[in-house]
Parts: structure tokens; sequence; C-alpha cells
């Protein structure tokens, strides 16, 4: 079973980021399960959502607290929150930052990715300059960064669930999937 | 006074042709899974107010009503107590009627949960179990729904998105074949808000399944009758009797559902449900999405030798004695796990038990755990401290308090 915590701002679509990654899981014949945080969503607040897919039917019904990845959204929230909390020994950070995976020293244990998401949603004009709207672009880099999903499944299941702007989301996510910086904890080591 | 919904964003288009004609799969949360079984059982009435974690139902509900996928009024009002209060309207005049609610919403319910039922009418609708307040929160645990025990509705436990539409379906038709109301009952956010794979099936198999309602006895201005009228100390004895029949009655209409519903879905739920039961020494005993976590740790404490297994109770009301205690006796423990509490006495479930056991030959020792209250998280270690505390006590105990900071 791979576990997956997102985590955004209220707003920035991290629970329909969860939710479009399922749907693309599922397509690919995994047993998903996407739920947000169990608790109240604000604008601009701290969101965290969560995401399961294995080979086998999924019957543990509670929260997840030792993810194998990581996707933060928002790269102020590295300063709020403890995004790596629990996060499986060489396991995956994903971040939606301009700065180089070489940055994030104090990841030295994990694999780090990191992607320009809101330089490519405003791009494409998903949301606005201040306040992008970056899950599409975070799944495409998502693909290319684990591996764990083809991004022919995302762009489908992208189009299913945003069908009235899947286009400009579609190709924020292609950007990304072209876009993202990958540094494994074996290359760290060298 | 029926209002359409007015949404204030773009329709979304109705179903594709082929989804409605074909069963499929897609990834939904347990709430648009009680809307679509709603869909699927071509409800007449819907009548609802908002209220976290259940709007969600009633949102893509509305849609379905205003985009023209599904053909029910719509009926907006301005509480919880006029909703059930307008559904009772409704199927008095013999259409079929739902709901949705949580909480406090449901407690305001509560004159008008009698009266659906007193009043033989078969409603359905869907609790998301949220805690009471004070103080707020909008987390799951079962105080609400089990507050509502004694209103004689049937009250049924689901365990996963797809178990909560079948549930809808399955309600729709014993509640309509036993003139009793029904509500099915889901955690919030565990099922509410988790999205999931769930089979959509097609119409033409619900509608061999569930086929349109016919009241005995409904508001007809050609045929005029009055209901609800003053009963005296004569007649009113007699029409509580036959509610308790009704429900007595129900719990084979339930299991003849069941074997209908596998013949056509491929799918069966059972009232309760055994899991490594058999041979077990200790029977842990769960109800809702506990169950379905409960399932991977029976697994690894059978794969680690030992003798433990699982009791889903998914029929609250009618309670179904006879096969609890079947199920039951051969153990020598069991472990209740109540996520509510009877304030003054313990886990609800536990009482249950307890209550069915009594007149049984064979009563195993009962440890009566309460756990998860107010959202708090039912982990495999949680389940794990269960079985433990169970296994290694000899006596038994009423009520014990799982994780609680004194």
């Amino acid at each position: 079973m791979i576990e997956v915590r997102f985590h955004g701002r209220g707003g920035q679509g991290a629970v329909v980021a969860s939710e479009i990654l399922a749907a693309a899981l599922f397509k690919e014949g995994q047993f998903v399960q996407a739920f947000p945080a169990f608790g109240v969503e604000r604008r601009g607040a701290p969101v965290t959502a969560f995401l399961r897919s294995d080979t086998r039917p999924i019957r543990r019904r509670c929260q997840i607290y030792t993810p194998d990845m990581v996707v933060v959204l928002d790269p102020t929230l590295i300063a709020a929150v403890d995004v790596t909390a629990g996060l499986k020994p060489h396991g995956l950070v994903l971040v939606n930052t301009e700065r180089p995976p070489e940055d994030f020293s104090q990841w030295h244990d994990f694999t780090v990715a990191t992607v320009p998401a809101s330089a490519i949603a405003v791009e494409h004009r998903l949301g606005t300059r201040t306040n992008p709207i970056v899950n599409t672009a975070i799944l495409g880099a998502f693909a290319r960064a684990t591996g764990l999903v083809r991004l022919e499944s995302i762009l489908e299941a992208i189009a299913e669930k945003i069908p009235a702007q899947a286009e400009r989301n579609q190709a924020a996510a292609q950007a990304a999937y072209e876009r993202v910086v990958v540094r494994s904890v074996a290359m760290a080591v060298q | 006074m029926a209002i359409r919904t007015q949404s204030l964003h773009p329709h979304p288009s109705p179903l594709p042709t082929r989804e409605r004609e074909q069963s499929y799969s897609k990834v939904i949360t347990g709430n648009h899974a009680v809307s679509y079984g709603a869909l699927l059982a071509r409800v007449q009435v819907i009548s609802a107010y908002p209220i976290t974690p259940q709007t969600q139902v009633v949102e893509l509900l509305s849609e379905f009503c205003a985009n023209g996928t599904l053909h029910a009024k719509f009926i907006k009002v301005e509480s919880e107590h006029s909703a059930m209060a307008a559904l009772i309207g409704a199927a008095s005049a013999g259409a079929r009627a739902f709901t949705a609610t949580s909480a406090h919403g449901l407690a305001l319910m509560h004159e008008m949960l009698h009266w659906a039922a007193g009043a033989r009418l078969p409603i359905v609708m869907a609790n998301i179990n949220r805690a009471m307040g004070p103080p707020w929160s909008v987390w799951t645990d079962q105080n609400d729904s089990l507050s509502q025990r004694d209103t004689g509705w049937m009250q049924i436990y689901c365990e996963s998105n797809q178990e909560v539409l079948d549930t809808v379906l399955q309600a729709y038709r014993v509640a309509e074949r036993v003139s009793l109301p029904a509500m099915l009952v889901l955690d919030a956010f565990v099922l509410s808000h988790t999205a999931e794979a769930v089979e959509i099936p097609s119409q033409s198999l619900v509608d061999q399944y569930l086929p349109p309602y016919r009241a005995g006895y409904k508001l007809d201005v050609s045929d005029p009758h009055a209901f609800g009228g003053l009963a005296p100390p004569d007649v009113y004895m007699e029409l509580r009797y036959q509610i308790q029949k009704a429900h007595e009655a129900a719990l084979g209409e339930f299991a003849r559902a069941d074997e209908e519903f596998e013949r056509l879905f491929g799918r069966r739920y059972g009232l309760i449900e055994s899991y490594y039961a058999d041979d077990a020494e200790l029977i842990v005993v769960t109800s809702g999405t506990v169950t379905s976590t409960a399932r991977d740790v029976i697994d690894e404490l059978r794969a680690e030798g030992h003798r433990v297994g699982l009791l889903k109770i998914r029929l609250f009301r009618p309670f179904p004695i006879e096969l609890v205690r079947q199920a039951l006796m051969p153990a020598k423990k069991i472990a209740v796990i109540d996520r509510n509490i009877g304030f003054g006495v313990g886990g609800i479930f536990a009482q249950e038990i307890k209550s069915a056991l009594y007149n049984a030959p064979v009563r195993p020792a009962l440890f009566g755990f309460v756990a998860g209250l107010g959202g708090r998280d039912i982990t495999p270690e949680v389940l794990r401290e269960i079985v433990d505390y169970a296994e290694t006590h000899q006596e038994p105990e009423d009520l014990i308090w799982v994780g609680v900071k004194t």
C-alpha cells in the first residue's frame, strides 16, 4: 500500500488533487481511497488531504500517520507545518517552489522534487497571480517524480473532474511533468 | 408548496444515457454514494436542510433535480423539523420520500421521527453520524442516531461507500414492505468525505429490484380519509403492537431483500456478519467503519496465532437478537466497541448485546469498550489495545474507556 499526504492552503485544491489522483490510479486498476483531513476548511488556512493506493481492496479507515510521499502545494507551509512529520525513511517530498531540490538540505534523508507549479498555473491562467490554483500542475510533477501513475491517466482524470477548464489544467500538468527536478536520496549521498 | 432548486452554478449536464443503462464504477465520496442511491431509487420528493457533514448529499441531489436527471420535487425548508414534516406529507400522499441529515439536524427532527413511524410511512433518510454538542464537533460518533433508538425507525450502519449506495436501495425495499421508515447511517468524514470506487448499478437492474411505491393507504381527494386522529386508550395500544410486529417482520424482509440483492447485483451484507468468528475465543463486536479497519487487524492477529474474530452489527433496529445470540454464544469472551456513550450506563451497543444474551443458555464474558468519540481516530493500534485488554483480563467489565486522558 502506498500512502500520500498533501499539504495545501484552503482554496489551492489539495482535496481535489487527492481525488484526481485517486481517479487516475483507479483507471490503472488500483484500489484507492482519498480523503481530506477530517476538519473544517477555511480559505488560506493549512489543509491536509490523503490518498491510499493498493493492489488489494483497502479496508483501513483511519488517518495516515506515516506516509510514503508528501506533496506540498504551498512553500510557505514549510515554515508553518512539519510537512515531513512521520514520512517514511527515503520517502519523497514534492514541493511547489522555484528553488532547486539542493536548497532543502534539511531533508537529506528523503528524495526531494521541486517544480514551479505556481508559475506554471499562472502561465495557464489557473487562478490569479496572487492565488494560483496549482493542484493540476503539481499532479503532473507527481507523475514524473514518483512513477506511481502515468501522466495520461492524470490527464484523463483531470478531464473528468474539471470538465469546464480541462484543457488549461491538462496543459499545466503536462508542463509541470516536463519541468519537475528530482534529487533522489542515493544522489544526495554521493 | 414545492420549489425547484435554483443553483447559482452552471448545471452539470444530465448523466449520459450510457451511464444510466449500464452498471459502471467511479470514485465517489460516501455522501455522493447516498445521492446516487436516491437517484437510482427514483425518489419523488426530497426535502432537506444543509448541515455539515451531510450537505454534499443534497447538493448533488438538487443538481440532479435541476438538470432533469432526477424527476423529483426538491422542497427547500427552514429547518430539519420542517424537512421531515414535508416528507410526512409527501409520503402520506403516496410518494417515495427522501432526506439526509446529521447530529443536531436529526435531533431537531425528533418529534417528526415519531410521527413518521407512528403513521407507518416508509420514508428513507441518510444520517451522517456526527457527535452532539456542546462543545461543537463536526466529527463522527453514534450518539446522534442512537438517541433516536426508540422512535420506531429502522437503523442500518454502513461500512463502505458501496454498502451506503446499496443500503439506500435495500432500505426502500424493506421499508415499503413493512410500512416503517428506515435510517441508513454512515460515519462523518470517514465515509462521508472519503472517495473510493463504487459500482453504480444500471437503472434497469435497480428497477427490477425496487418497483414503484404503491401506498396501501394514502391521502386522495377523490377518496377522502382522515389520518392521525385521536386514538383513545382502547385502540392506541394495538397500533403500538402492530409497529412492534412490523419490526419483527422486517428481520425476515431484510434477509430476503439481501438475498434478492445478491441475485441481481452480486453483493450481500447480512443483518450481521461474522468474520473469523466460528472458532474464535474472543469476538470483537463493531459497527460502522470501525469494522473495516478491524478486518485488517483480525487478519494480522490470526496470522500471529490469536483466536480472535469479528461480529459486525449492520442492522441495529430491528435488533437481530437471535442471530446475535447464535453468533456470540460459542465465544469465551466478547469485546464490544462503542463509538457512543449512554450516559449513566455505558456503551449502547454493549447494552443491546447484554440484553440479547440475558435469556441465552450460554453467556460469554462481556467487555464494554468506549472509543473514538467526537471523531477521535480508531487506528489498528487502538484495536490491538482493545483485543489485548480483553485477552489478558478474566473478569468481565461493563465500561472501559479507551485512550481517554484523565
